[in-house]
Protein backbone atom coordinates (compact mmCIF):
# COMPACT_ATOMS: atom_id res chain seq x y z
CA UNK A 1 0.00 0.00 0.00
CA UNK A 2 1.25 3.43 -0.93
CA UNK A 3 1.37 6.04 1.99
CA UNK A 4 0.67 9.67 1.08
CA UNK A 5 1.42 12.38 4.24
CA UNK A 6 -0.36 15.45 3.51
CA UNK A 7 -0.70 18.75 5.71
CA UNK A 8 -3.66 21.18 5.06
CA UNK A 9 -3.56 20.11 1.70
CA UNK A 10 -7.25 21.57 0.90
CA UNK A 11 -10.31 19.24 0.77
CA UNK A 12 -11.61 19.91 -2.63
CA UNK A 13 -7.74 19.12 -3.56
CA UNK A 14 -8.12 16.15 -1.70
CA UNK A 15 -11.03 14.73 -3.03
CA UNK A 16 -10.07 15.24 -6.65
CA UNK A 17 -6.72 13.60 -6.01
CA UNK A 18 -8.89 10.14 -3.98
CA UNK A 19 -11.36 10.29 -6.83
CA UNK A 20 -8.21 10.03 -9.16
CA UNK A 21 -6.23 7.43 -7.92
CA UNK A 22 -9.73 5.27 -7.25
CA UNK A 23 -10.66 5.54 -10.47
CA UNK A 24 -7.10 5.74 -12.36
CA UNK A 25 -4.47 4.31 -10.47
CA UNK A 26 -4.80 0.10 -9.97
CA UNK A 27 -2.55 0.58 -6.64
CA UNK A 28 -3.68 0.68 -3.38
CA UNK A 29 -3.42 3.58 -1.24
CA UNK A 30 -3.54 5.40 1.84
CA UNK A 31 -3.89 8.58 2.05
CA UNK A 32 -3.59 10.83 5.37
CA UNK A 33 -4.39 14.40 5.54
CA UNK A 34 -3.30 15.91 8.37
CA UNK A 35 -6.03 18.88 8.69
CA UNK A 36 -7.37 21.53 5.67
CA UNK A 37 -6.72 24.93 5.51
CA UNK A 38 -10.07 26.88 5.71
CA UNK A 39 -13.36 25.83 7.68
CA UNK A 40 -15.52 23.76 4.54
CA UNK A 41 -18.37 22.24 4.65
CA UNK A 42 -18.93 19.24 2.45
CA UNK A 43 -21.98 17.51 1.46
CA UNK A 44 -22.30 13.90 0.34
CA UNK A 45 -23.32 13.25 -3.20
CA UNK A 46 -26.70 13.13 -2.71
CA UNK A 47 -27.00 16.23 -0.19
CA UNK A 48 -29.21 19.32 -0.43
CA UNK A 49 -28.21 22.55 0.81
CA UNK A 50 -31.75 23.24 1.41
CA UNK A 51 -32.16 20.30 3.89
CA UNK A 52 -28.21 20.34 5.61
CA UNK A 53 -27.68 23.42 5.85
CA UNK A 54 -28.70 26.97 7.81
CA UNK A 55 -27.86 28.68 4.10
CA UNK A 56 -27.84 32.23 5.40
CA UNK A 57 -25.05 31.98 7.70
CA UNK A 58 -22.90 30.14 4.96
CA UNK A 59 -23.90 32.71 2.79
CA UNK A 60 -22.68 35.63 5.04
CA UNK A 61 -19.76 34.31 6.22
CA UNK A 62 -18.96 33.06 2.81
CA UNK A 63 -17.58 29.47 3.85
CA UNK A 64 -16.99 27.15 1.06
CA UNK A 65 -19.45 24.16 0.18
CA UNK A 66 -18.53 20.95 -1.42
CA UNK A 67 -20.56 18.22 -2.74
CA UNK A 68 -18.24 15.37 -2.73
CA UNK A 69 -18.16 11.69 -4.69
CA UNK A 70 -19.04 9.72 -1.83
CA UNK A 71 -22.32 8.99 -0.22
CA UNK A 72 -22.66 9.96 3.58
CA UNK A 73 -23.87 12.94 5.68
CA UNK A 74 -22.36 16.74 5.92
CA UNK A 75 -19.10 17.74 7.93
CA UNK A 76 -17.44 20.68 8.65
CA UNK A 77 -13.89 20.54 8.20
CA UNK A 78 -11.34 22.57 9.54
CA UNK A 79 -7.35 22.65 10.59
CA UNK A 80 -9.04 20.42 13.58
CA UNK A 81 -9.89 17.79 11.14
CA UNK A 82 -7.77 15.03 10.02
CA UNK A 83 -8.26 13.08 7.30
CA UNK A 84 -7.46 9.09 6.83
CA UNK A 85 -8.42 7.29 3.33
CA UNK A 86 -8.47 3.90 2.15
CA UNK A 87 -8.53 2.84 -1.85
CA UNK A 88 -8.03 -0.45 -2.09
CA UNK A 89 -8.67 -3.06 -5.12
CA UNK A 90 -11.37 -5.37 -4.57
CA UNK A 91 -9.06 -8.61 -3.57
CA UNK A 92 -6.80 -6.45 -1.75
CA UNK A 93 -8.19 -7.59 1.77
CA UNK A 94 -7.91 -11.56 1.52
CA UNK A 95 -12.38 -12.76 1.85
CA UNK A 96 -13.44 -8.76 1.90
CA UNK A 97 -16.91 -8.46 -0.17
CA UNK A 98 -16.63 -4.87 -1.86
CA UNK A 99 -19.94 -3.79 -0.60
CA UNK A 100 -20.55 -1.01 2.27
CA UNK A 101 -20.63 -3.16 5.62
CA UNK A 102 -17.93 -5.45 5.52
CA UNK A 103 -15.64 -2.43 4.40
CA UNK A 104 -17.30 -0.20 6.72
CA UNK A 105 -16.33 -3.22 9.68
CA UNK A 106 -12.69 -4.10 7.84
CA UNK A 107 -12.07 -0.26 9.06
CA UNK A 108 -13.19 -0.56 12.42
CA UNK A 109 -10.90 -3.45 12.89
CA UNK A 110 -7.80 -1.37 11.85
CA UNK A 111 -8.87 1.84 14.38
CA UNK A 112 -9.98 -0.93 16.94
CA UNK A 113 -6.15 -1.55 17.19
CA UNK A 114 -5.20 2.48 17.43
CA UNK A 115 -7.32 3.08 19.69
CA UNK A 116 -6.01 -0.39 21.78
CA UNK A 117 -5.77 1.01 25.68
CA UNK A 118 -6.88 4.43 24.64
CA UNK A 119 -10.56 4.50 24.66
CA UNK A 120 -13.54 2.61 24.68
CA UNK A 121 -13.96 2.56 20.67
CA UNK A 122 -16.22 1.27 18.50
CA UNK A 123 -18.24 0.90 15.11
CA UNK A 124 -21.49 1.88 15.78
CA UNK A 125 -24.15 1.93 13.07
CA UNK A 126 -21.81 3.67 10.23
CA UNK A 127 -19.52 5.92 12.98
CA UNK A 128 -16.34 5.54 14.86
CA UNK A 129 -17.15 6.42 18.68
CA UNK A 130 -15.55 6.67 21.87
CA UNK A 131 -18.29 5.48 24.33
CA UNK A 132 -21.16 7.14 22.63
CA UNK A 133 -20.08 9.65 21.40
CA UNK A 134 -18.86 10.23 17.58
CA UNK A 135 -15.60 11.23 16.58
CA UNK A 136 -15.14 9.83 12.77
CA UNK A 137 -17.53 9.87 10.14
CA UNK A 138 -17.27 7.88 7.45
CA UNK A 139 -18.00 7.16 4.05
CA UNK A 140 -17.18 5.25 0.52
CA UNK A 141 -17.38 4.75 -2.79
CA UNK A 142 -17.21 1.48 -4.61
CA UNK A 143 -16.61 0.73 -8.45
CA UNK A 144 -16.13 -2.16 -10.18
CA UNK A 145 -13.00 -3.69 -9.19
CA UNK A 146 -11.56 -0.90 -6.47
CA UNK A 147 -13.00 0.86 -2.91
CA UNK A 148 -12.08 4.10 -1.33
CA UNK A 149 -13.09 4.31 2.95
CA UNK A 150 -12.36 7.63 3.63
CA UNK A 151 -12.67 9.41 7.08
CA UNK A 152 -12.95 12.39 8.56
CA UNK A 153 -11.59 12.43 12.22
CA UNK A 154 -12.51 15.42 14.73
CA UNK A 155 -9.07 15.64 16.46
CA UNK A 156 -10.90 19.37 17.85
CA UNK A 157 -13.56 21.39 16.21
CA UNK A 158 -15.50 24.95 16.68
CA UNK A 159 -18.34 24.91 18.88
CA UNK A 160 -19.02 27.97 16.47
CA UNK A 161 -19.36 26.10 13.59
CA UNK A 162 -22.37 23.86 14.75
CA UNK A 163 -24.54 26.48 13.79
CA UNK A 164 -23.85 25.79 10.04
CA UNK A 165 -25.42 23.21 9.89
CA UNK A 166 -29.34 21.62 10.44
CA UNK A 167 -29.93 18.47 12.28
CA UNK A 168 -30.17 16.04 9.50
CA UNK A 169 -33.80 14.46 8.88
CA UNK A 170 -31.76 10.78 8.54
CA UNK A 171 -29.77 9.93 12.04
CA UNK A 172 -28.38 6.95 13.59
CA UNK A 173 -30.82 5.28 15.96
CA UNK A 174 -27.66 5.83 19.03
CA UNK A 175 -27.69 10.09 18.15
CA UNK A 176 -31.20 9.64 20.09
CA UNK A 177 -31.96 13.07 19.33
CA UNK A 178 -28.70 14.70 20.76
CA UNK A 179 -27.86 18.14 19.44
CA UNK A 180 -24.63 18.36 17.33
CA UNK A 181 -22.35 19.24 20.72
CA UNK A 182 -23.92 16.40 22.76
CA UNK A 183 -23.45 13.97 20.02
CA UNK A 184 -19.51 14.23 18.86
CA UNK A 185 -16.78 13.77 20.95
CA UNK A 186 -12.80 15.79 20.76
CA UNK A 187 -10.15 12.67 19.83
CA UNK A 188 -7.63 15.17 21.50
CA UNK A 189 -9.41 14.33 24.90
CA UNK A 190 -7.65 11.02 24.56
CA UNK A 191 -4.84 10.93 22.00
CA UNK A 192 -2.33 13.47 20.92
CA UNK A 193 -2.33 13.92 17.34
CA UNK A 194 0.87 12.99 16.02
CA UNK A 195 0.28 10.17 18.23
CA UNK A 196 -2.76 9.36 16.23
CA UNK A 197 -1.51 9.40 12.98
CA UNK A 198 1.76 7.44 14.25
CA UNK A 199 -0.50 4.38 15.16
CA UNK A 200 -2.87 4.50 12.49
CA UNK A 201 -0.03 4.06 10.05
CA UNK A 202 1.31 0.90 12.40
CA UNK A 203 -1.96 -0.55 11.94
CA UNK A 204 -2.15 -0.33 8.42
CA UNK A 205 1.51 -1.76 8.68
CA UNK A 206 -0.50 -5.47 10.28
CA UNK A 207 -2.49 -5.58 6.66
CA UNK A 208 -0.15 -4.28 4.19
CA UNK A 209 3.26 -3.56 3.05
CA UNK A 210 3.71 0.58 3.64
CA UNK A 211 5.77 2.52 1.08
CA UNK A 212 5.97 6.14 1.13
CA UNK A 213 4.53 8.27 -1.64
CA UNK A 214 5.24 11.99 -2.18
CA UNK A 215 2.62 13.73 -3.33
CA UNK A 216 4.74 15.27 -6.02
CA UNK A 217 4.92 11.99 -7.74
CA UNK A 218 1.25 11.67 -8.22
CA UNK A 219 0.36 15.00 -8.59
CA UNK A 220 0.46 15.83 -12.06
CA UNK A 221 0.04 12.47 -14.23
CA UNK A 222 0.61 12.31 -17.83
CA UNK A 223 -1.37 11.62 -20.25
CA UNK A 224 -4.29 10.93 -18.09
CA UNK A 225 -7.87 12.60 -18.31
CA UNK A 226 -9.80 12.61 -15.52
CA UNK A 227 -12.89 15.22 -14.49
CA UNK A 228 -13.47 14.77 -11.40
CA UNK A 229 -17.02 15.23 -9.61
CA UNK A 230 -16.41 16.61 -5.87
CA UNK A 231 -17.17 20.43 -6.93
CA UNK A 232 -17.81 23.54 -5.37
CA UNK A 233 -21.25 25.07 -4.76
CA UNK A 234 -21.54 28.38 -6.64
CA UNK A 235 -22.77 31.32 -4.56
CA UNK A 236 -25.56 30.90 -6.87
CA UNK A 237 -26.84 27.91 -6.10
CA UNK A 238 -26.49 28.35 -2.44
CA UNK A 239 -28.98 31.89 -2.90
CA UNK A 240 -31.33 29.91 -5.18
CA UNK A 241 -31.56 26.87 -2.66
CA UNK A 242 -32.51 29.82 0.22
CA UNK A 243 -34.83 31.55 -2.14
CA UNK A 244 -36.84 28.52 -2.46
CA UNK A 245 -36.99 27.17 1.02
CA UNK A 246 -38.61 30.53 1.09
CA UNK A 247 -40.66 30.99 -1.30
CA UNK A 248 -41.68 27.69 -2.99
CA UNK A 249 -40.54 25.84 -6.24
CA UNK A 250 -43.52 27.11 -8.34
CA UNK A 251 -43.04 30.83 -7.95
CA UNK A 252 -39.29 30.93 -7.75
CA UNK A 253 -39.38 28.65 -11.20
CA UNK A 254 -41.61 31.67 -12.73
CA UNK A 255 -38.94 34.27 -11.55
CA UNK A 256 -36.23 32.68 -12.68
CA UNK A 257 -36.92 32.88 -16.76
CA UNK A 258 -33.87 32.34 -18.18
CA UNK A 259 -33.77 29.04 -16.43
CA UNK A 260 -37.33 28.43 -16.60
CA UNK A 261 -37.08 26.29 -19.61
CA UNK A 262 -34.09 24.32 -18.37
CA UNK A 263 -35.96 23.31 -14.85
CA UNK A 264 -39.18 21.77 -16.89
CA UNK A 265 -36.67 20.03 -19.39
CA UNK A 266 -34.78 18.73 -16.59
CA UNK A 267 -37.93 18.14 -14.27
CA UNK A 268 -40.13 16.54 -17.19
CA UNK A 269 -38.06 15.84 -19.96
CA UNK A 270 -40.18 17.64 -22.65
CA UNK A 271 -38.53 20.62 -24.02
CA UNK A 272 -35.82 20.14 -26.10
CA UNK A 273 -33.29 22.24 -26.48
CA UNK A 274 -32.24 22.12 -29.90
CA UNK A 275 -35.65 22.92 -30.85
CA UNK A 276 -35.64 25.78 -29.24
CA UNK A 277 -38.13 27.99 -30.70
CA UNK A 278 -40.37 25.47 -31.98
CA UNK A 279 -42.33 24.51 -29.00
CA UNK A 280 -42.61 21.81 -26.70
CA UNK A 281 -41.16 18.39 -27.73
CA UNK A 282 -43.52 15.34 -26.26
CA UNK B 1 -14.11 -20.54 6.23
CA UNK B 2 -10.83 -18.39 7.83
CA UNK B 3 -12.23 -15.33 6.22
CA UNK B 4 -16.19 -16.03 7.29
CA UNK B 5 -15.07 -16.90 10.50
CA UNK B 6 -12.88 -13.64 10.70
CA UNK B 7 -15.84 -11.55 9.40
CA UNK B 8 -18.39 -13.15 11.71
CA UNK B 9 -15.88 -12.31 14.68
CA UNK B 10 -15.66 -8.60 13.68
CA UNK B 11 -19.42 -8.71 13.45
CA UNK B 12 -20.39 -9.61 16.93
CA UNK B 13 -17.34 -7.48 18.28
CA UNK B 14 -19.43 -4.41 17.01
CA UNK B 15 -22.60 -5.83 17.28
CA UNK B 16 -23.08 -5.25 13.56
CA UNK B 17 -26.20 -7.32 12.14
CA UNK B 18 -24.99 -8.55 8.86
CA UNK B 19 -27.97 -10.61 7.60
CA UNK B 20 -27.66 -12.21 4.05
CA UNK B 21 -30.62 -14.06 3.07
CA UNK B 22 -29.71 -17.76 2.18
CA UNK B 23 -30.44 -17.16 -1.60
CA UNK B 24 -31.25 -14.07 -3.80
CA UNK B 25 -33.72 -14.28 -6.00
CA UNK B 26 -33.46 -13.86 -10.18
CA UNK B 27 -35.83 -13.86 -12.78
CA UNK B 28 -35.90 -16.51 -15.36
CA UNK B 29 -35.54 -14.75 -18.96
CA UNK B 30 -33.48 -12.17 -17.53
CA UNK B 31 -29.25 -11.99 -17.92
CA UNK B 32 -27.04 -11.30 -16.00
CA UNK B 33 -23.86 -9.14 -15.28
CA UNK B 34 -21.06 -10.18 -13.04
CA UNK B 35 -20.90 -7.00 -11.27
CA UNK B 36 -24.68 -8.31 -10.18
CA UNK B 37 -26.92 -5.99 -13.10
CA UNK B 38 -29.81 -7.39 -14.82
CA UNK B 39 -31.33 -7.06 -18.61
CA UNK B 40 -34.48 -7.83 -19.79
CA UNK B 41 -34.59 -7.70 -23.32
CA UNK B 42 -36.88 -7.12 -25.52
CA UNK B 43 -35.90 -6.69 -29.52
CA UNK B 44 -34.13 -4.10 -29.66
CA UNK B 45 -34.64 -2.65 -26.54
CA UNK B 46 -33.72 -3.79 -22.95
CA UNK B 47 -34.18 -2.44 -19.47
CA UNK B 48 -31.54 -2.74 -16.92
CA UNK B 49 -31.35 -2.88 -12.98
CA UNK B 50 -29.26 -4.38 -10.20
CA UNK B 51 -30.53 -7.44 -8.94
CA UNK B 52 -31.68 -8.91 -5.37
CA UNK B 53 -28.66 -9.75 -4.58
CA UNK B 54 -27.22 -6.22 -5.23
CA UNK B 55 -29.85 -4.68 -3.24
CA UNK B 56 -29.25 -6.86 -0.29
CA UNK B 57 -25.84 -6.65 0.54
CA UNK B 58 -25.82 -3.14 -0.63
CA UNK B 59 -28.88 -2.09 2.21
CA UNK B 60 -31.70 0.51 1.96
CA UNK B 61 -30.90 2.65 -1.15
CA UNK B 62 -31.40 6.15 -0.09
CA UNK B 63 -30.49 8.06 -3.75
CA UNK B 64 -30.20 6.76 -7.54
CA UNK B 65 -27.63 9.07 -9.65
CA UNK B 66 -29.53 8.60 -13.30
CA UNK B 67 -27.63 9.52 -16.66
CA UNK B 68 -29.62 11.55 -18.92
CA UNK B 69 -31.79 10.29 -21.70
CA UNK B 70 -29.44 10.18 -25.03
CA UNK B 71 -26.14 8.71 -22.69
CA UNK B 72 -24.50 5.92 -24.58
CA UNK B 73 -23.61 3.16 -22.55
CA UNK B 74 -21.08 0.46 -23.08
CA UNK B 75 -20.65 -3.25 -21.76
CA UNK B 76 -19.00 -3.02 -18.62
CA UNK B 77 -19.15 0.66 -18.08
CA UNK B 78 -20.55 2.58 -15.43
CA UNK B 79 -23.77 4.67 -16.45
CA UNK B 80 -25.05 6.11 -12.80
CA UNK B 81 -24.61 5.22 -8.90
CA UNK B 82 -26.91 4.04 -5.89
CA UNK B 83 -26.07 5.47 -2.54
CA UNK B 84 -26.71 3.45 0.34
CA UNK B 85 -25.33 3.49 3.97
CA UNK B 86 -22.65 5.62 3.29
CA UNK B 87 -21.47 4.81 0.32
CA UNK B 88 -22.05 5.63 -3.65
CA UNK B 89 -21.86 2.05 -5.89
CA UNK B 90 -21.79 2.26 -9.44
CA UNK B 91 -23.98 1.05 -11.88
CA UNK B 92 -22.39 -0.88 -14.65
CA UNK B 93 -24.28 -1.66 -18.02
CA UNK B 94 -24.77 -4.88 -19.00
CA UNK B 95 -24.92 -3.86 -22.52
CA UNK B 96 -24.02 -1.20 -25.07
CA UNK B 97 -26.26 0.97 -26.35
CA UNK B 98 -28.19 4.40 -26.21
CA UNK B 99 -29.98 5.28 -22.73
CA UNK B 100 -33.99 6.01 -23.96
CA UNK B 101 -35.86 6.37 -20.66
CA UNK B 102 -34.54 6.42 -16.81
CA UNK B 103 -36.77 5.39 -14.11
CA UNK B 104 -37.67 9.11 -13.00
CA UNK B 105 -39.77 7.31 -10.15
CA UNK B 106 -36.18 6.75 -8.36
CA UNK B 107 -35.60 10.15 -7.71
CA UNK B 108 -38.53 10.47 -4.91
CA UNK B 109 -38.48 6.79 -4.01
CA UNK B 110 -34.90 5.47 -4.29
CA UNK B 111 -36.23 2.34 -2.48
CA UNK B 112 -38.10 0.89 -4.94
CA UNK B 113 -34.44 -0.47 -6.01
CA UNK B 114 -34.67 -2.68 -3.07
CA UNK B 115 -38.29 -3.32 -2.90
CA UNK B 116 -38.69 -4.21 -5.87
CA UNK B 117 -35.18 -4.51 -7.74
CA UNK B 118 -36.78 -6.59 -11.35
CA UNK B 119 -39.98 -4.66 -11.98
CA UNK B 120 -40.67 -1.00 -10.78
CA UNK B 121 -36.98 -0.66 -9.09
CA UNK B 122 -35.79 -0.80 -13.48
CA UNK B 123 -33.12 1.77 -13.64
CA UNK B 124 -32.62 2.77 -17.55
CA UNK B 125 -34.21 1.36 -20.65
CA UNK B 126 -31.26 1.21 -23.66
CA UNK B 127 -31.74 0.89 -27.35
CA UNK B 128 -29.41 -2.02 -27.71
CA UNK B 129 -26.57 -0.77 -29.84
CA UNK B 130 -24.44 -4.75 -30.34
CA UNK B 131 -26.92 -7.60 -29.68
CA UNK B 132 -24.35 -10.33 -29.64
CA UNK B 133 -23.52 -9.20 -26.62
CA UNK B 134 -26.19 -10.30 -24.63
CA UNK B 135 -24.81 -13.89 -25.72
CA UNK B 136 -21.61 -13.09 -22.98
CA UNK B 137 -24.38 -12.81 -19.66
CA UNK B 138 -25.38 -15.18 -17.78
CA UNK B 139 -28.81 -16.84 -17.61
CA UNK B 140 -30.44 -17.23 -14.30
CA UNK B 141 -29.02 -20.78 -13.49
CA UNK B 142 -25.38 -19.16 -14.21
CA UNK B 143 -25.89 -15.95 -12.33
CA UNK B 144 -27.49 -17.74 -9.27
CA UNK B 145 -24.79 -20.20 -8.95
CA UNK B 146 -22.38 -16.86 -9.27
CA UNK B 147 -23.76 -15.47 -6.52
CA UNK B 148 -23.83 -18.93 -4.41
CA UNK B 149 -19.47 -19.24 -5.06
CA UNK B 150 -18.97 -15.41 -4.81
CA UNK B 151 -20.52 -15.39 -0.91
CA UNK B 152 -19.08 -18.63 -0.12
CA UNK B 153 -15.68 -16.90 -0.86
CA UNK B 154 -15.89 -14.54 1.55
Amino acid sequence: MNLVRLKGVPILQQLHLEERLLRKSSDNWCIINDGTHDPTIVMGISGKPVELLEIDPVLQDELPVIQRFTGGGTVIVDQGTVFVTFICNKDAVPGLQSYPRPIMSWSSLVYQKVFQGIGDFSLRENDYVLGNHKFGGNAQSIIKNRWLHHTSFLWDYEISNMRYLKLPKRTPEYRQARGHLEFICRMKDYIPRSNFIDRTIDAVGNHFLVRSMELEAIKYPSGTKFQPSSRLLRKQELEEAEFDSRTGVFINGLLRSLDLCSLVNREYGIYNFSNFGHGWNE
Amino acid sequence: MASKLWASRAASYFRISIFHRGFATVIKDFKYADTHEWVKVDGSSATVGITDHAQDHLGDVVYVELPEVGTAVTQGGSFGAVESVKATSDINSPISGKVVEVNKELNNSPGLVNASPYENGWIIKVEIGNSEEVKSLMDSDQYSKFCEEEDAKH
